[in-house]
């Protein structure tokens, strides 16, 4: 993949992600949020992770972003009306953030593997979904299945919890 | 040249912002989106990971696919049953906002 996709892409997902935060209508950052999650889905497929990235797609902006929107109509939430801001907490806020990401990149600047290039992929035998799900079968098998119980539990937990009486 | 460092540094800045969004906002539905951008920049790290370590036969590390592939699939089970709990709160109060929920508040 040539370099300026990568950095197309990144601006895509990294300028969305930012919309995500700072937009004041719930509405306008959850489609923020789309376009934010297609951009990283595309970083995905820069990666020759294909199938991440299809699912990156089918799960987030289809299924869980479909989810948020019919929250927020469900809600009927407007935009925020201004409350007071407390300026202490948000410096307070911004300044750890920015100190968290100056860690980030100290660490990964002293890091002398980040500096080297990806190695070339070999032929491959077979394509992405059928490796990963061979592996999803075999050594995975347990942790697949105890996901399944995860998400029966999760969707009775939500009919539970949208129940109008709770007892 | 793209190098692993590249992905590390958009990763940590996607992760960043998620938590800076979690910190500044007070809307718990932009706090839930603000997760999911976190959660997403930890598998973006991984499958980076996951192709520059190719195993002997030059092709990716899938264990850290299927990983993500873990990840995504919790992640899609939290947000149902994170969105489950914010409409019965707004049912109870009517709101939203985290300051307006601070019972547990010391």
């Amino acid at each position: 993949m040539p370099a300026f996709l990568f950095w197309i892409f990144a601006l895509v997902m990294l300028g969305f992600g930012v919309a995500v935060v700072i937009n004041r209508n719930p509405i306008a950052s959850a489609l923020s949020l789309v376009v934010c999650f297609m951009g990283l889905s595309a970083l995905f497929m820069s990666l020759d992770a294909f199938f991440i990235g299809i699912i990156q797609v089918l799960v987030y902006a289809g299924a869980v972003m479909v989810l948020f929107l019919f929250i927020i109509m469900l809600l009927d939430l407007r935009a925020e009306t201004r409350r007071k801001i407390n300026v202490v907490a948000v410096v307070g806020g911004a300044a750890v953030a920015v100190a968290f990401f100056l860690q980030i990149y100290f660490v990964i600047g002293q890091l002398s593997v980040a500096k080297h290039p990806f190695p070339p992929l070999g032929a491959a035998k077979m394509d992405d979904v059928h490796n990963i799900g061979f592996l999803l079968f075999s050594n995975y098998n347990l942790p697949f299945q105890i996901i399944g119980v995860l998400v029966l539990v999760a969707t009775i937990g939500v009919i539970v919890l949208s129940k109008r009486e709770l007892r | 040249m793209v190098t692993l460092g590249h992905y590390l540094i958009v990763s940590g800045l996607l992760f960043t912002i998620g938590f800076a969004g979690v910190l500044l906002r007070r809307n718990i539905i932009i706090i839930f989106m603000s997760l999911e951008l976190m959660l997403n920049a930890a598998n973006l790290s991984l499958v980076a990971f996951s192709r520059f370590r190719l195993d002997g036969a030059g092709m990716p590390n899938y264990n850290a696919q299927v990983f993500v592939f873990f990840i995504i699939t919790v992640a899609a089970a939290e947000v149902a049953v994170g969105l489950a709990i914010i409409v019965a709160l707004y049912r109870a109060r009517q709101t939203t906002h985290v300051e307006d929920v601070s019972s547990l508040k010391f």
